[in-house]
């Protein structure tokens, strides 16, 4: 199972920072993201430095916002990447497998 | 007190027209807001208005405001944005114009003073850890996000068209609501809630369904005929999110969180010129077909500082494509970035890409290079074509690219630094 079946996200960028959104669809299947999706798998997904990323939870809304600093190649005005943005980064995330739940 | 309405008609320089129109003639809107500027945008029409002291404003001001004034007019509506670029009094004139040619009778704005490239010179830039006046000639410009006061000063003296420059995007809702609803500066709360109003409209379809569509999942009914978003706010800052009827797109919870945290690091400290916006407890409840109530937003006084955007020349990106097909189509693609990797020695290039695109037999080439030079930028593109002739067989399809790259660097300055002004433009105005 990837992430994809139960989350969806969107990325913004500021600058050099990307900030993707994770939101879970259903609110019974949160608790689970938020334990399986860290920071730390986060950012070896995306081959981040895990001190570059940053996990903010909004419990209410069934989301977390991951800040990534210095994850954009010097950001749009600079990056010599096709998506200089870093748009496809939420998608990219989204394929992320989930650990199996046993409980 | 009946709900102030509050579109947008525009998320960014680009953005599509016809939404716009369509908010401006059915939408019986209070204010509609065209959000025009990215950070790199304004050193653009910097260099635009180098080259004529009469440009340096939004290329498409006169299309937006042809196509929507006589809707605005119509419903009273008021016109706010930041199309003015770099040079708002130029666009105030544009419009100006427009509105004489249009025979209406609405009174034009100007916000100025967000423009400090002449007392930027000390200040350390983050990116570059030196004062901006170490970039010398290369500086561009120098402009400060800067707040509400500017526009809510137009808005008390009767404007019609608020025209200003480099603003906080969200500063453009919120300055109307608290025009319009008296809030007080002090009142954070509020100020949050405002703030929270505009970051969520400030990106047009992008809350209407835009920027969401992910087919077989989160399907967006007729994303083609794609409505702008309106917000219908009550005098306690919460608001209801929404979009005309008869218009394409979706607006639920669901797209509502995803543009609640787009561009946002921590939600609980959004920096604004005028409050620190707290979204950490928001709350969405769809309470209709494409309606979704917004509420518990929060703030605290702000930091006192403005962000400022350095623009500056930072070199040229040279760019060439090309493509190979069929059989042995990578293996082919390859041999050409290669090729290039060898003949484009020159020592200006500071850093290059030259990637592989699509399947193993379908594979077009993307070679780039940021270098110091245009002519070497150029010898990019150049010698992708030339791999027509002196390549590997059967490359085709090539293109050609060279920009001059404006970077943005960032610093901060202290908020009283910034003197606002707002003029309303004068009957001397109207022939220039």
């Amino acid at each position: 199972m990837k992430l994809h079946d139960l989350a969806h996200g969107r990325t913004g960028d500021k600058g050099d920072t990307s900030n993707i959104s994770i939101i879970a669809y259903r609110a019974e299947d949160f608790d689970r993201l938020l334990a399986d999706v860290t920071a730390d798998r986060v950012a070896a997904h995306l081959n981040q430095p895990a001190s570059a990323v940053t996990r903010y939870v909004l419990p209410q809304l069934c989301a977390m916002n991951f800040v990534l600093a210095g994850a954009l190649k010097g950001g749009v005005t600079r990056s010599l990447a096709l998506d200089a943005h870093g748009k496809c980064l939420s998608s990219i995330l989204l394929e992320m497998p989930l650990t199996p739940d046993h409980s | 007190m009946k709900p102030f309405r509050i579109g947008c008609g525009a998320g960014f320089q680009g953005d599509r027209i016809e939404p716009a129109t369509d908010l401006a003639n059915r939408g019986a809107l209070d204010v509609l807001v065209f959000e025009c500027l990215a950070e790199r945008t304004i050193a653009l029409a910097q260099k635009a208005r180098l080259d004529d002291p009469n440009g340096g404003y939004d290329p498409l001001l006169e299309r937006r405001l042809r196509a929507t004034l006589p809707g605005c007019a119509k419903h009273g509506t008021k016109i706010i944005t930041n199309m003015g670029a770099a040079n708002p009094r130029a666009a105030a004139k544009k419009a100006r114009a427009i509105v004489a040619d249009l025979g209406l009778s609405l009174k034009v704005a100007t916000v100025t003073g967000d423009d400090v490239s002449d007392r930027i010179a000390d200040f350390i830039l983050d990116e570059t850890h030196q004062p901006a006046s170490a970039l010398g000639q290369r500086m561009v410009s120098a402009n400060a996000y800067i707040g509400i006061s500017g526009v809510v000063e137009a808005l008390s003296q009767g404007a019609d068209i608020v025209i200003c420059g480099r603003a906080s995007d969200p500063a453009l809702f919120l300055a109307p609501l608290v025009h319009h609803f008296g809030w007080a500066m002090d009142d954070y709360e509020k100020l949050g809630r405002g703030t929270l109003i505009g970051h969520l409209l400030e990106c047009s379809a992008q809350i209407t369904g835009g920027y969401f569509a992910d087919p077989g999942v989160k399907d967006v009914p007729d994303i083609a005929n794609i409505g702008f978003p309106f917000a219908e706010v009550t005098a306690d800052g919460n608001a209801v999110v929404t979009k005309l009827e008869n218009t394409g797109g979706t607006v639920t919870p669901a797209t509502c969180t995803e543009q609640l945290l787009y561009e946002i690091h921590d939600p609980a400290r959004y920096l604004q010129p005028d409050v620190v916006a707290d979204f950490s407890k928001v709350t969405f409840e769809a309470i209709g077909t494409n309606r979704v109530a917004v509420r518990g937003a929060a703030g605290h006084p702000p930091t006192g500082q403005l962000k400022v955007s350095v623009a500056y020349r930072d070199g040229w990106q040279g760019e060439g494509q090309i493509s190979y097909m069929g059989i042995n189509a990578r293996a082919r693609a390859e041999l050409a970035r290669s090729i290039l990797d060898q003949r484009l020695d020159a020592p200006d290039i500071q850093e290059r890409l030259g990637h592989l695109i699509g399947s193993d037999d379908h594979t077009r080439l993307r070679y780039t290079a940021r270098c110091t030079s245009a002519a070497t930028a150029r010898l990019i593109g150049e010698e992708v074509e030339s791999l027509y002739l002196c390549g590997p067989a059967a490359g085709g399809g090539v293109s050609k690219s060279v920009r001059e790259i404006i970077a943005i660097a960032s610093t901060l300055m202290p908020s009283d630094s910034v003197l606002l002004r707002s003029d309303l433009l004068g009957v001397n105005d109207e022939a220039a």
